[in-house]
């Protein structure tokens, strides 16, 4: 099984090629079939190659050559595809989810006149992210990592008429550029101390052996690579351009902007575990810049009244979790967060997106209320994530977002209290969404109170599926408080090696345990109370600050591009017209003035001076020989 | 013998077409492009075994001979050449132009200096060829040139005209010092300039390098670029940006760095600075151009800065970069060209503000246009990527691992302000609001074929760089 690996990213390609060179002569239900069916043979060949690993005949990871990439000097980077238990996770993942995905678009995108394009893109999407997870060196990821960051452009900006949009892909590149710039330095360090970029050479030479390289130089590469992941993964300062990625369609968002893409920065870390293992110091920044960004994604999501808004800095939030687990050590909890996070957030993006389908594009809370009783599979599925991302007992996200606050509670209690905070501040923001959309009475038109519908098959089947994995995912990862055996941090045992994790007390689990859940289900009252007769005033004060997104971006603007912009400006106007430029003319005004007065050749035509130029040559050349003989 | 025809091709054809005229100089110019291009594969192709070389008497009397050589960075630029004059035949093929046999001539007679440039081992008959290579563009420039041509030509005829006569005064100095030269060829210049004393080489140095550092151009001697750009018709800016400028760094590598190595060595650390300053610089400046010519121009400033830096830190890996570099810069800046070009048939401007929805108007040539705009920000899986990945690792530089990254941070910034520019271009361009076009048309039979070339390249040697850096690995090697 494992030989046939190219086939994974080959489907979606195929896929992509034929969407993308008939986009506009093929039926719309056809390119999606095509789509679908390309993403749906990968996910097909992923579970073989996943039974595969995990299978007791496995023995370590399993190397693919395909071609030699970049080969110069003593420099030799293969394109080479790497399997093992992280990356065959990671392709389940993507391939699993990503067909939902697909299925759910061919009916919520039936509508849209660039449908085959759309699929086009987000096969290619898929086919990148599949060789971010696959390969078998930072080259080949870094390609992934440049192509979906491309799709990512290209899907944001989908509806590339309005302007808004555009300049919100835009944005969403250039900022992922300046991670990449941190990924491609970092790159280029570990190329200059080890001559490769093979995870398994890397990783086996890394530390001990080679004294040589001095300490802090691993600082450096780790540092980089985390610049790159606050990049794809939308930390601080990086995030910003994730809320604005909204833009795009919602499943593209489900897709992309949350299940996929934006979890590159925790599959890369928790690929260099080796790495950081020898970085304590990077790991606390990690941890702090991964809380830190939980906590103010979270704060914001409490004030956002666009329903894709709210969803969205839940997402950055919850990747701060992510962070912050990687950051305690702990990259076996925070990739089986990923994968948590990846059934309900995706979840929850469809059902926003059926939602919208429903309201006639209309995305702001404020006008929905009591659509629960117009269609019911999307509310109760909707509720299941909401569950599931609060941490309500026995659901997917309690387990993960539980280990996770366990091992930051043996990391340290301070930031255990913040984690929590974070943690309170989602229940509360999840439900607020919750029922403002669903429960209560509509505050929407009329025309659309009319309109109001449960969306087809094609959207609600991923929905129940989707609803189904949030309720059990959880359980492959059981704490070893419960089932004496965490099948999952086992499965990923051999390939990811935790650092520094404590094991806590069984009491004391216990304890935290009761806490999380004390605390999110207090929470889930709390918003009920709230939001039971919504009220709208204008916020003031500390609440406008928040609905504002603490003015991070017009900070952003303020200091960076309009400085850059002025400078440039300047530059442009002075330094350029009038500084250099201005010399050089001075300079070709003294030769027309010289000529002018030699009173030679003054025509001023071009071809006068070139014959000048000849007969100089000639002249000088005439010197030269007779001076050398 | 087929390095002479190489040469002798063109030029024939170029004296040929304005002896016939208006009639047929088009054909006449596709097909000698055709000849020249297959004849440059066949020497990039037969120099995988072997190194092609040609001699020949010249001017006995002082001891300069036609000494052509090909090795895997001539060839490789032979090539360009080649594939880039018969793309700007192709597309130009449905235009018409004033005086045809006059224009096509000129054209042809440029492609045979550049041809001679790259495979002269003789230092007189590089000169002769460097010049041979300018002077049609001269008249290109002046004659067939935008409404303020004439100042600029002259602007770039003061530049080229000094720059020309620094490397002269260099040349024939180095021959003074030096009364036992028996010949101009490239060992015996290279031992003669490399035996003077370190004083000498390092004012010889600044008459060289500033001589080169016009035509790439190195901050800051580039400000004839961006108006001459503006100014050409643009076949001949395509001729321009995508092969001149390469005379400029392949002299560099070819003659420069081995003829002064002590001057090198001294000023090295200066002109990676002013070049690193130049990514930035021209950077920053392609961000607020609203032309889109412009804005090439200023991006081709920052690409050929980066190129710059490398050449002058040596490493082996950064060195395969800077030629490989080269090639696929030639040809991702030709399919830019070729679009703009396009976009200016289509919608009478090139103002950025007053275009837009190509994406709807003219679908394919959209297509075309953000592939090519990705290759310019060296998208993985596109040609400029390998390029740059390898110049990236070149420009590792100081002592330290603070001050390397510092170095590739700055010059990093090339990277993200690429980005930004490039993105806003294809925005305003191809986003948005469509613009009534003024010739309502896709892509015609014969743009096509030149973008398809351009496109195929980019693609295979951005997925498959191995023939590319295979052809150039020789050269590394010595």
């Amino acid at each position: 099984m494992s030989q046939v690996v190219y086939l994974i990213p080959l489907f979606p390609l195929i896929g992509f090629l034929i969407n993308g060179i008939f986009w506009n002569k093929m039926p719309k239900s056809v390119g999606g079939a095509i789509g679908t069916l390309a993403i749906l043979a990968s996910f097909i060949i992923s579970l073989g190659i996943f039974f595969e690993v995990r299978s007791a005949a496995f023995h370590g990871p399993v190397i693919v050559n395909m071609f030699d990439f970049i080969s110069s000097g003593n420099l030799n980077i293969p394109f080479a595809f790497q399997l093992d238990a992280l990356s065959s996770l990671f392709l389940l993942i993507i391939t699993g989810v990503g067909s939902l995905i697909h299925l759910y678009s061919t009916s919520y995108m039936h509508e849209d006149e660039g449908m085959v394009r759309y699929f086009a893109y987000l096969n290619l999407f898929v086919f990148s992210m599949l060789l971010l997870v696959l390969g078998a060196n930072y080259l080949v990821m870094f390609i992934g990592w440049e192509g979906v960051g491309l799709c990512s452009y290209l899907l944001i900006g989908f509806w590339f008429k309005k302007r808004d949009y555009t300049n919100a892909a835009k944005k969403a590149f250039v900022m992922n550029r300046i991670g990449d710039l941190g990924f491609l330095v970092g790159m280029m360090l570990v190329i200059y101390y080890y001559g490769t970029l093979g995870y398994q050479e890397l990783f086996s030479t890394l530390g001990g052996a080679n004294a040589a390289v001095p300490s802090s130089v691993h600082s450096w590469i780790a540092l980089c690579f985390f610049i790159g992941a606050t990049g794809k993964s939308a930390q601080i300062p990086l995030y910003t351009w994730l809320p604005d990625a909204m833009a795009g369609p919602t499943p593209v968002s489900a897709l992309i902007h949350a299940a996929t893409m934006v979890t590159a920065g925790i599959y890369m870390i928790a690929r260099s575990n080796a790495l950081y293992n020898l970085t304590p110091g990077v790991l606390h920044v990690i941890a702090f810049i991964g809380l830190a960004t939980a906590i103010l994604a979270a704060t914001i999501a409490i004030r956002q009244y666009d329903i894709k808004k709210v969803l969205a800095y839940s997402t950055v939030s919850q990747l701060g979790f992510m962070f912050l687990a990687l950051g305690v050590g702990a990259y076996t909890t925070a990739v089986f967060h990923v994968m948590t996070h990846a059934f309900f957030k995706a979840l929850l993006f469809l059902g926003s997106g059926s939602v919208i389908h429903a309201m006639g594009g209309e995305q702001d809370i404020r006008k929905m209320g009591g659509l629960g009783k117009h269609m019911p599979v999307t509310r109760t599925t909707f509720l299941i994530g909401c569950l599931a991302i609060s941490g309500f007992p026995g659901l997917s996200g309690f387990f993960s977002k539980d280990e996770i606050l366990a091992n930051t509670f043996a990391h340290s209690s301070v930031l255990y209290i913040f984690g929590l905070l974070a943690a309170m501040m989602t229940a509360f923001y999840m439900f607020r969404l919750y029922f403002l959309t669903f429960s209560g009475t509509f505050r929407g038109t009329e025309e659309q109170h009319h309109h109001l519908h449960e969306s087809p098959a094609a959207m609600t089947i991923p929905l129940m599926v989707l609803a189904l994995l949030s309720v059990v995912g959880g359980y492959v990862g059981m704490p070893a408080v419960i089932s004496h055996h965490n099948a999952f941090a086992s499965f990923l045992g051999p390939v990811v090696k935790n650092f520094g994790v404590h094991h806590l007390a069984e009491s004391t689990e216990w304890i935290l345990m009761t806490l999380s859940v004390v605390v999110s289900v207090m929470m889930i009252g709390v918003a009920w109370s709230v939001n039971k007769k919504p009220q709208f005033a204008e916020s003031t004060g500390f609440a406008k600050l928040l609905e504002n997104k603490w003015y991070v971006d017009e900070l952003y603007d303020a200091v960076i591009t309009r400085p850059l912009n002025a400078l440039s400006e300047f530059m442009d106007k002075y330094a350029e017209r009038r500084g250099i430029d201005a010399v050089v003319n001075g300079v070709g005004k003294s030769v027309r003035w010289g000529s002018d007065r030699l009173r030679l050749l003054q025509s001023g035509q071009v071809g006068s001076y070139i014959f000048i130029m000849v007969i100089g040559m000639v002249i000088l050349f005439t010197i030269s020989f007779f001076w050398v003989r | 013998m087929v390095l002479i025809l190489l040469i002798l091709v063109p030029l024939l054809s170029g004296v040929l077409s304005f002896a016939i005229g208006n009639n047929g100089a088009k054909t006449l110019a596709i097909i000698s492009s055709m000849i020249t291009l297959i004849l440059s594969a066949w020497v990039s192709g037969a120099n995988y075994s072997d190194v092609v070389s040609y001699s020949q008497e010249w001017i006995p009397r002082l001891g300069t001979r036609i000494d052509l050589l090909a090795d895997g960075m001539s060839s490789m630029l032979c090539l360009l050449t080649g594939i880039v004059t018969l793309v700007v035949m192709l597309s130009n093929a449905n235009k018409e132009v004033e005086r045809p046999g006059a224009f096509y001539g000129h054209m042809l007679l440029a492609q045979a200096g550049l041809m001679g440039v790259f495979l002269s081992v003789d230092a007189l008959l590089f000169y002769v060829f460097w010049e041979l290579a300018l002077i049609p563009v001269y008249f290109l420039c002046s004659q067939w040139g935008g409404e303020k041509r004439i100042p600029v030509t002259f602007k770039f005829f003061v530049y080229t005209f000094v720059g020309s006569l620094m490397l002269l005064a260099a040349l024939i100095y180095i021959s003074l010092q030096n009364p036992g030269m028996s010949s101009y060829s490239w060992a015996e210049i290279v031992r003669a300039g490399s035996s003077l004393p370190a004083s000498q080489q390092q004012w010889l140095f600044w008459l060289v390098f500033i001589a080169f550092a016009i035509k790439m151009p190195i901050f800051p001697f580039h400000t004839w670029q961006p108006d001459t750009y503006e100014q050409s018709p643009t076949p001949v800016t395509i001729i321009l940006s995508a092969l001149m400028v390469k005379m400029g760094l392949f002299a560099v590598l070819r003659w420069l760095l081995p003829t002064l190595p002590l001057g090198v060595a001294y000023w090295g650390n200066t002109v990676i600075v002013l070049s690193v300053i130049g990514i930035v610089y021209a950077s920053l400046l392609a961000m607020v151009q609203t032309d889109i010519k412009r804005l090439i121009a200023y991006s081709s400033i920052a690409h050929m800065g980066l190129m710059c830096a490398v050449a002058f830190n040596y490493s082996v890996v950064g060195m395969h970069g800077v030629m490989v570099q080269m090639f696929n810069h030639g040809i991702n800046i030709t399919g830019m060209w070729l679009i703009v070009s396009m976009i200016e048939d289509r919608w009478g401007t090139r103002d950025m503000s007053r275009l837009g929805g190509m994406a709807v108007t003219a679908p394919r040539m959209a297509v075309a246009f953000v592939l090519i705009a990705f290759a310019n920000i060296a998208l993985p899986l596109t040609n400029g990527f390998v390029g740059e990945f390898m110049l990236f690792n070149g420009l590792f530089y100081g002592d330290g691992t603070a001050p390397r990254i510092a170095t590739m941070a700055i010059g990093g910034l090339g990277v993200i302000l690429g980005a930004a520019y490039t993105l806003k271009m294809v925005q305003r361009t191809t986003w948005g609001n469509a613009v009534e076009m003024n010739n309502a048309k896709d892509l015609s039979i014969n743009e096509y074929a030149g973008i398809a070339i351009i496109i195929c390249v980019i693609l295979y040697l951005g997925i498959y760089p191995r023939p590319l850096l295979d052809l150039t690995a020789s050269v590394i090697a010595q």
